[in-house]
């Protein structure tokens, strides 16, 4: 589910409007594209990687993101989704998704563990995310892969694979779909 | 920003849609629990569905998230209870929660202090969610009245009046039998259940009544008169609908769902039944009786179990469709939603 949905759907209830479109669904690809082959130059190779996609943005990211895998290397990346809200630090301040559910394969301990998500904001998210990966083990290492940091970082969080750094201000929205990326701000 | 800038307004819901917080959840903070008509279809689906995520909690190595951190949940049991409470508390405890827990045999109500007098009390410890259990209907909907404003209270039975819960976990778990979870939209569409036992004297039975028909089920109520409502009216609420009826061995063929009560054996002295042997015999589920539920029939029971009197000893041992240990796993999920929405989540503000 894309922020444009999210922010339809309830509990939110809002409506999106987009101002401008940063990338097309090609320039999209082309990021994923790039972001997996720097995923497999930094591993040197897919040994014991792990694709973890964060609920609900992330999801499609990381599935696109094992399907470019699997056509450059031949090789099966396992695929996780990972929901935080029971991890996050606004719990009661923030309304919850229902319908976000975990699935992690299998034991991380030990293996490589690369987040996906689409926009990374305040950082809040990833730290609810490094929170709950601690229950289904230790990997040896935890990356990140974001479509768009936007900036606006409040915690010293940093990510390994950007597709795009777009500067924003606090009161827009990004929407992340494989079909493109829009900047835009939500009426209510 | 190297991109082009095109500007467009996006609009893709219906012109019909409700827009801000007329489409927020049925569950805000700082509410209560009490019975499934007050939570209405919308939030009983709404709650089966965050059910989903708490399942698969419970199914981890290590089953234990901090969503409830420094929150307290009290279980208020004026009457006796295994599965609720030890349910809740499991609940409370896997979302990291500190739990309090009370029983009259061992508290100062021995010594006269009355319901009021001890909610009081245990509120000035600070307690962000009361459980209730109480032999009188509408004991927690009055403890509410006596609680801070941001406390909740849960009913974990009251009387012959609603165990909301129990109904909430005998829907999950009819759904998850039928479709291997709740999803974004719990449905019973034209699914036929049918509640057996002593549905008059049974919250039990109000509770699953109210949720099945909220998710479009067809409820048909069996049971000799005497242990049937006098009247069915307002049973139901949502698309489902409710019967009754009384020949067990014509309808058992038909059921999707055998859903047992337990006969409560205080009844059995009030001369509502002849004797245990004779409501045995005549709803009481037997060998024989066993030939007659299909096989891709779902059974269920709530929990204690009278075997030999609404089950014979063995029979539930040998049906594919029995989902009564089920209904317990997913008790603790379905009480962690509960939790969760409404003392964790649920501020309905952007």
């Amino acid at each position: 589910m894309a922020e444009r949905e999210r922010r339809g759907a309830p509990p939110f209830g809002g409506v999106f409007v987009a101002r401008a479109q940063v990338l097309d669904a090609e320039q999209v690809h082309r990021a994923l594209v790039r972001i997996s082959h720097e995923i497999v130059e930094r591993n040197r190779g897919l040994d014991d990687v792990v694709l973890v996609g964060l609920q609900t943005g992330g999801t499609p990211l990381a599935d696109s993101i094992a399907g470019i895998l699997h056509s450059m290397e031949d090789t099966e990346v396992p695929v996780g989704v990972l929901d935080v809200a029971l991890y996050r630090d606004d719990i009661g301040i923030r309304p919850v998704l229902p319908q976000a559910v975990t699935d992690i394969p299998g034991d991380l301990t030990g293996r490589t563990v690369i987040l996906v998500d689409d926009v990374l904001y305040t950082g809040r998210t990833i730290r609810a995310a490094l929170d709950a990966l601690n229950a289904f083990g230790r990997p040896r290492s935890v990356q990140l892969a974001v479509m768009i940091d936007r900036g606006h970082r409040e915690l010293p969080i940093r990510p390994d694979f950007v597709g795009k750094n777009l500067p924003t201000r606090r009161d827009e929205v990004v929407d992340v779909t494989l079909d493109g990326v829009e900047l835009g701000e939500v009426l209510k | 920003m190297s991109s082009t800038v095109e500007l467009r307004a996006v609009d893709d819901r219906p012109a019909d849609a409700p827009i801000g917080h007329a489409a927020a959840p049925a569950l805000v903070s700082g509410q209560h629990l009490l019975g499934l008509d007050e939570l209405g279809p919308a939030g009983i689906q709404q709650l089966l569905s965050h059910t989903d995520r708490f399942v698969e909690v419970n199914q981890r190595a290590i089953p234990k998230v901090p969503a409830l951190r420094g929150k307290t949940v009290c279980t208020l049991f004026f009457e006796d209870s295994t599965r609720t409470k030890l349910s809740f508390e499991t609940a409370a405890k896997r979302l990291s929660a500190d739990t309090m827990s009370f029983s009259v045999s061992s508290s100062s109500v021995n010594k006269g202090e009355s319901v009021r007098d001890t909610v009081e009390t245990i509120q000035a410890m600070g307690v962000d969610a009361f459980v209730v259990r109480h032999s009188s209907s509408g004991v927690p909907w009055q403890i509410t009245k006596w609680v801070n404003a941001e406390t909740s209270v849960i009913n974990g039975g009251d009387g012959w009046h609603s165990h909301p819960t129990q109904g909430l976990l005998d829907a999950y778990t009819i759904c998850q039998a039928r479709n291997g979870s709740a999803g974004d939209a719990a449905s019973l569409a034209g699914v036929r259940i049918g509640l057996i036992g002593d549905v008059k004297h049974s919250r039990v039975a109000r509770s699953d009544v109210q949720a099945f028909t909220a998710l479009g089920a067809e409820v048909i109520l069996i049971g000799p008169e005497t242990l049937l409502p006098p009247s069915i009216v307002g049973w139901g609420i949502g698309n489902g609908t409710v019967e009754i009826g009384h020949d067990l061995d014509s309808l058992l063929p038909t059921l999707d769902v055998v859903a047992l009560l337990r006969i409560q054996t205080e009844r059995l002295g009030e001369s509502l039944v002849p004797s245990a042997r004779e409501y045995t015999s005549c709803y009481g589920i037997t060998t024989k009786r066993l030939g007659l539920i299909r096989s891709d029939a779902i059974i269920t029971h709530p929990g204690p179990m009278n075997r030999g009197v609404e089950v014979s000893v063995d029979v539930l041992d040998t049906h594919p469709g029995v989902v009564i240990t089920k209904q317990v796993a997913n008790g603790v999920a379905v009480r962690m939603a509960a939790l969760f929405l409404l003392i964790g989540s649920g501020v309905d503000v952007l």
